[in-house]
């Protein structure tokens, strides 16, 4: 089986744009994928586009090109990006296509996202009461997670505040105003023990990766980016999930980011040992925390210690979220995860400008978690 | 004066509640595997079995996590009432049947802790324009219990 590699990669902004249409925004991002890779429209033989808002993400194509492709649209939550490029890569790994390209766009109201319990099979009197919302289920995880492993307010909001500063060195993030974590702790609780400045917000936002054959790598780039594994895994009996009105007693079985975690870096070859920088999901700096330990990169606990040391800061031993995570760049759903691996891909190719991290780094790696419990996972490398 | 009241919506608990019928959440068990679901489920997510009973939950646990609610959520699908209290959500533990997320009467974090002693009760969640009270289960901080 042969192998896929990303040679193009392309960034629309993430922010508020008023009046551009999702889809012009995911033009925009194609078109800088295509000339990052030295490719035209025309030689592009298939792809993976994921959108939440957008009802036919593949009406793209009538903006770029009517040339009878197969264009897929998908969507898994929070996970569609990773969806979308563990789609293109199968497509390059099994043959189907020597050339293809993963899409992602979308353009989210202001303000918590908000639906009718029954588009996620719950019933009506959850959302009626004031349980339907997804920001419990962080504030519970966090909460429950810093009494069990000694996490304090101090390391979340350090953690809010290194991602802040990251994005203020951004030019394509959202929210660029460094913030100190004493500033986080003075903003208001939203859901306890998290504040305003810990979360962050749906927005609006497209991204692109063009991805090939690695025997063919040569013909466009110097600097291919492996893609090593991708694993998208859905939450077991048992795991403490987001929209749960209960779950089975016992010890919570391990979560979906857990389980794709571990199939990733199995079929990669690759350990945690070896991730030389980390794109986590971080929907609010609890959920940071968290999935450090979750994807192998430290003991449930350790984070205490490894960020109050600085760790996961640019210049850290585990860089995590160099181009400042969701809570520097927002969340428009579909793109999110083509956002992390386009920063994983100037990181390898040390083009990451004034974020690049020291050294050499060979192995990236980017996680998404969304409702109702689904993770995906990707595994980059030179 | 006796306000109307009526439940949020119906199989969720016991309704009305009286001396010959104390309140209890419904939930369901697997014919097949036993395992306990709320609210009651047709369809069992372990083992897929069709054929399951009725059983009403314990009405006391503990706390295993919380958090608070401090912005009035998005309506719709929140109808509760257009002022705004904060209030707090929960997971409780009923031992050897499930955890169980939940309203808790008392909103200040400060005032909740994980392993605290819960008791099911009802609460008016809102009020509809003829002054019938929309009540919805949550769970009360108990006394400590003496063994
Ligand atoms: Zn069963």
């Amino acid at each position: 089986m042969t192998e896929a590699v990303i040679i193009g990669v392309g960034l629309h902004p993430f922010g508020r744009f008023a009046g551009k249409p999702a889809l012009d925004m995911g033009a925009d991002a194609v078109r800088l994928a295509l000339a990052d890779a030295g490719v035209t429209w025309p030689q592009v033989q298939g792809g993976y586009v994921g959108s939440y808002e957008v009802a036919n993400p593949d009406a793209i194509v009538g903006r770029l090109g009517l040339t009878g492709i197969p264009l897929r649209g998908v969507f898994n939550g929070c996970a569609t990006a990773g969806t979308a490029v563990a789609q293109a890569a199968r497509a390059i790994e099994t043959g189907e296509h020597d050339l293809t390209i993963a899409i992602g766009m979308d353009k989210h109201p202001r303000g918590a996202f908000a639906a009718d319990p029954s588009v996620a099979g719950i019933p009506s009197w959850y959302g009626q009461t004031g349980l339907f919302l997804t920001t419990h289920f962080f504030g519970m995880k966090i909460n429950r997670y810093m009494h069990d492993h000694g996490i304090s307010h101090e390391t979340l909001a350090r953690v809010a505040s290194k991602n802040f500063r990251n994005a203020a060195g951004n030019e394509k993030a959202w929210r660029r105003t460094p913030l100190t974590p004493e500033e986080v702790l003075a903003s208001p609780v939203l859901n306890y023990p998290l504040r305003q400045f810990m979360y962050c917000g749906p927005n609006e936002g497209a991204a692109a990766l063009v991805l090939c054959r690695a025997d063919q790598a040569h013909k466009y780039t110097g600097t291919p980016v492996r893609v090593r594994s991708t694993a998208l895994r859905s939450r077991r009996l048992g795991a403490f999930e987001v929209q749960s009105p209960s779950f089975p007693v016992g010890e919570p079985v391990d979560s979906p980011t857990t389980d794709a975690s571990r199939e990733a870096y199995e079929r990669a070859g690759i350990g945690p040992e070896d991730v030389d920088v980390a794109q986590l999901q971080d929907t609010d700096a609890g959920s940071e925390v968290i999935h450090m330990a979750e994807n192998g990169l430290c003991k449930d606990g350790e984070q205490e210690r490894l960020i109050a040391e600085g760790a996961t800061e640019i210049g850290g031993s585990l860089p995590v979220n160099t181009d400042g995570g969701l809570l520097g760049n927002g969340e428009p759903i579909g793109a999110s995860g083509l956002r992390q691996i386009h920063e994983i891909v100037l990181q390898l190719r040390g083009a990451a400008g004034a974020r690049q991290i020291p050294g050499t780094p060979r192995v990236g790696y980017t996680h998404l978690y969304g409702a109702p419990g689904v993770s995906a996972v990707t595994i980059l490398s030179t | 004066m006796t306000l109307t009241q009526k439940p949020v919506a119906p199989g969720l608990f016991t309704w009305p509640t009286g001396e010959s019928a104390p309140l209890r959440l419904i939930g369901s068990q697997c014919a097949a595997c036993d395992l306990v679901s709320f609210p009651a489920a047709p369809v069992c997510v372990r083992c897929a079995s069709d054929e399951s009973t009725e059983r009403l939950l314990a009405d006391r646990g503990t706390l295993w996590t919380y958090t608070t609610q401090d912005f009035r959520p998005p309506s719709p699908p929140y109808d509760g009432p257009r002022t705004f209290e904060p209030y707090a959500v929960g997971y409780i533990e009923l031992p050897g049947e499930l955890l169980v997320e939940a309203r808790l009467t008392e909103p200040d974090p400060d005032k909740l802790r994980i392993g605290q002693h819960m008791r099911l009760t009802l609460v008016p969640y809102t009020v509809q324009d003829d002054g019938t009270e929309v009540m919805t289960f949550a769970f009360a901080p108990a006394e400590e219990e003496t063994s």
